[in-house]
């Protein structure tokens, strides 16, 4: 598949109609999620034919993206159920096939090394504090060969020392810078849209070698 | 869901020592069809807890699947076959899973197993 076309269908999804504060939900916009599964595809062979993981869902935009480049199995977890019911929907309505599960990302308990790919966008950890610190450290548990993930750029120190030193990944290597317009869902937001330079990073974990 | 997710999860409660496979009370099945691949089956076939996924497949009502299996069995493809059918084309869409430690039960509802734990659990 093109990544216009990639980039095209996921324009189509549902997002969050109300959404959530306190869970950080909003949307990975079509642009910077069809960039993040094409590169995990095309430049590191992450994606199809593997078993992929889609870490806080929400409506389903980057494990979809994973299903529609040929991923065999993509698991989307979420907390929050109105989500994963969008997710569902979304799903179904562009015929891919994902598996979806209830669960808080700090209580997940997954057995054995079946899922090659983590990919997420995580709560960026500004409504509480280490979210994201949370989702990294279990992803890097999951994973066997490699995990996707977007953070603040203002964090960049902070998440390749935490990586490397606490979480067991032999490699943390930021891809890309990308814009990120986090849209006008907050009050606290004076802004209508509050741009966020936000990286890709790819980590590789020990076990991977 | 399918069964291949259902092998990767465990019962998720603080101090659960044994809480895999989960048991499944199932109360909708659906089957729906896909391709089979064969190298991503011979990959999984080392990865997926073979007793685990035979019972799972067993309480949805197919009984295909042989006890006891070695790595030759993934040149044969009415195995692989059964194997993918098993894995993959089977889904649990209303049901539960139980912790087989502590009996807690995961409800599943349009088939998303809620895994959330209570406040004394975690
Ligand atoms: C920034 S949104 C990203 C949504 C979606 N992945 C996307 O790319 O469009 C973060 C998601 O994480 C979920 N979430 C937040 N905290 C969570 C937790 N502790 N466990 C599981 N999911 C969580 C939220 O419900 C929300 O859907």
């Amino acid at each position: 598949m093109k990544l216009k076309q990639l980039e095209g269908l996921l324009g189509d999804l549902q997002q969050f109609s109300n959404p959530k504060i306190e869970l950080e939900q909003y949307p990975t916009g079509p642009h910077i999620a069809s960039r993040m599964l094409y590169t995990a595809e095309n430049s590191f062979g992450d994606v199809s034919d593997k078993v992929v993981a889609d870490f806080g869902c929400g409506c389903g935009t980057l494990g979809i993206a994973a299903t529609l480049l040929g991923a065999e199995h993509v698991v989307g977890i979420d907390v929050d159920a109105q989500s994963l019911e969008v997710a569902s929907l979304n799903a179904e309505e562009l015929e891919v096939q994902m598996n979806f599960v209830q669960c808080d990302i700090k209580n997940l308990q997954f057995r054995g090394l079946t899922i090659d790919t983590v990919v997420m966008n995580p709560p960026f950890g500004t409504r509480k504090k280490g979210a994201d610190m949370v989702f990294l450290s279990s992803a890097l548990k999951v994973a066997s060969q490699a995990v996707y993930s977007l953070h603040k750029t203002s964090t960049r120190d902070h998440i390749k020392r935490a990586a490397l030193r606490d979480f067991n990944a032999s490699t943390a290597e930021v891809l890309c810078e990308l814009i990120y317009d986090v849209p006008q869902l907050y009050k606290f937001h004076k802004k209508r849209e509050v741009d966020i330079a936000v990286d890709l990073w790819r980590f590789v974990p020990k076990r991977a070698q | 869901m399918r069964l291949l997710t259902h092998n990767m999860l465990s019962c998720n409660i603080k101090g659960v020592t044994n809480g895999f496979p989960l048991i499944i009370e199932a109360e909708k099945v659906l089957e729906k069809p896909v391709d089979l691949n064969p190298d991503f089956l011979r990959n999984m076939f080392h990865k997926v807890e073979w007793k685990a996924l035979v019972d799972a497949a067993k309480s949805l009502g197919y009984s295909e699947l042989p006890e006891s299996v070695d790595p030759a069995m993934l040149e044969s493809p009415e195995f692989l076959h059964r194997f993918h059918h098993a894995l993959l084309e089977l889904h649990l869409e209303e049901g539960a899973l139980v912790c087989p430690e502590t009996g807690r039960k995961f409800p599943v509802n349009k088939g998303i197993p809620n895994m959330l734990l209570h406040e004394d659990e975690v």
